[in-house]
Order: structure tokens, then C-alpha cells, then sequence
């Protein structure tokens, strides 16, 4: 059975637009930091596995999930009767674009400065 | 998921050449392209106008995090959500910034640069989009300008 996205929590994501503060604060943290690096292999887990391992509460834990969703960086898909929290691919898309349009900039930068030194 | 840029780059001039082109904010300002109004200074913020065709319209803002002669030079600047005139806010207090560091090595023959800029993922899912949407009308428009020039 192929997990189901909800759509709910997506539309919601998208019209509420995050506010800044909350984004600044959604990767500045090593509990959410982990819990990205957890869900970094791409498969999706429950609450009850990214609590496993960890000292805090799974109140705790799905409360920086919160968090991050907000941020629009995890969502929640449906496997049967049990939720899970997986990275969202579109999102990492977008990330990835994002830093390659600054890499392209850097690039051209860099020729910039070298010419100038160099000449 | 990586969120950081990471360039190195091995420049043929003495390191002392190296960090003044990165340091002297006249310096910086001709091979980065922006008109700066002061000098660096750790601590407080430098600010200038972008001279980049099609981008005259922004302000650039940074930080200045460290200033270690020749080792490392970095600042924190914001992240610019829209690019294009009509949407474009210069209004950076509650935009999300990102860490820019140079540190420099000397080499035999010259200086390596590695640049690292980091803290991406403070940047909202749909800044990024919108962003990227904004580079791309910028670029359209530098094509533009080159084709109405050469024509």
C-alpha cells in the first residue's frame, strides 16, 4: 500500500506562508536538526521511531515536528491507519534549485575577483 | 540534505593582495559589482547599491562576523525573497539570512580561497520559489539588455 498524502496539511502549508521568525527557527535547533537527519534516507517514520533513541517526551518530539512542517520541510503521510512524518521532496527540490541559482552567482563572483587580483 | 555552498578557488596573487580585494570595501565593491558606502567594520553593517545591470535596485546589506587578516573574512546578509522592481522590499529586518565566509590559505604560487555560505534552511519553502522565479525574470531581462546593445 503506497502511503497516502494528506492533502490537508499541505494546502495548509502553502496558504498560511510562513511567517520568517518561525522558519529562522525551525532548523536552528539540535533536537529538529536530528530529527532531519532521521528522515534524510528519504523513507518516512513514525513519531514512535524518531522518538526511539531520543531522551525527550514524543509530546516533545511531535511538537518540533510541528515545526518543521510549519516550515514547510516535513509533512505527514497517511500508511494505513498510522501517520508518518516524511521529508517533503518537493520542498528539498526547490532547495536544491535555489542553491544552484547561488552557486551559479558565486561562480561568477569568484571569476570576478580572480581576474582582479590576478591582473 | 545539503544547505551550504562550498567553493574553493586558487587565486595567483600573494595573500596580502588576496585579502585586500576581499576587505577594502572599494575593492570588494569593484569585483563584486556594488557601490559601498563605508568601510567594513566587525560587528556593524555595511550597506551599498547593487551595480549589476537589471539589479540597481537592491541593497546590499551585510554583517560583518569576522575580519582575521588573511585567514578569514565573513558577514551574514539577507536573503532576498523578490528580485524584480515591482515586488522587491528593501526592508531586510525580518528576512533570513545566511552566513557568508571567505577563509584564505597561502598556496606556493598564490592564495586558495574557499567560500562557504551557509544557512539555507532558515529560508522559507515558498521564499525559495519565489526566488528562484525572480532569477530567472532578472536573467531574461540581462538577455535583453545584451540583445538591445549588440543590435
Amino acid at each position: 500500500m503506497s502511503p497516502k498524502i494528506r492533502s490537508r496539511s499541505r494546502s495548509r502549508t502553502r496558504a498560511r506562508r510562513p511567517q520568517p521568525a518561525i522558519l529562522f527557527a525551525a532548523l536552528g535547533d539540535a533536537t529538529r536538526l536530528a530529527l532531519i537527519g532521521k528522515l534524510s534516507s528519504g523513507q518516512p517514520a513514525s513519531i514512535a521511531q524518531l522518538t526511539a533513541g531520543s531522551r525527550l517526551t514524543r509530546q516533545a518530539i511531535s511538537k518540533h515536528l510541528r515545526v518543521l512542517e510549519r516550515a514547510g520541510l516535513v509533512r505527514s503521510v497517511r500508511a494505513g491507519r498510522e501517520s508518518r512524518i516524511a521529508l517533503d521532496p518537493h520542498a528539498i527540490e526547490e532547495m536544491q534549485k535555489y542553491l544552484a541559482a547561488v552557486s551559479r552567482r558565486w561562480d561568477q563572483a569568484l571569476a570576478r575577483l580572480k581576474a582582479f587580483v590576478e591582473d | 540534505m545539503e544547505n551550504r555552498i562550498e567553493k574553493r578557488i586558487v587565486l595567483n596573487a600573494p595573500i596580502v593582495r588576496v585579502w585586500r580585494a576581499l576587505t577594502d570595501y572599494r575593492e570588494f565593491g569593484q569585483w563584486f559589482r556594488v557601490a559601498l558606502e563605508g568601510p567594513f567594520v566587525v560587528g556593524q553593517v555595511s550597506r551599498g547599491r547593487i551595480l549589476h545591470p537589471g539589479y540597481e535596485h537592491i541593497v546590499w546589506e551585510g554583517l560583518i562576523e569576522k575580519m582575521e587578516p588573511e585567514r578569514l573574512f565573513s558577514f551574514t546578509w539577507p536573503q532576498i525573497r523578490f528580485h524584480d522592481k515591482e515586488r522587491y522590499s528593501p526592508d531586510y529586518s525580518s528576512a533570513p539570512r545566511t552566513l557568508v565566509e571567505f577563509r584564505l590559505e597561502p598556496t606556493a604560487t598564490g592564495t586558495m580561497v574557499t567560500l562557504i555560505e551557509s544557512g539555507f534552511e532558515s529560508v522559507p519553502a515558498a521564499w525559495r520559489a519565489d526566488a528562484l522565479r525572480g532569477n530567472d525574470g532578472g536573467w531574461t531581462q540581462q538577455m535583453k539588455n545584451i540583445e538591445n546593445y549588440v543590435a
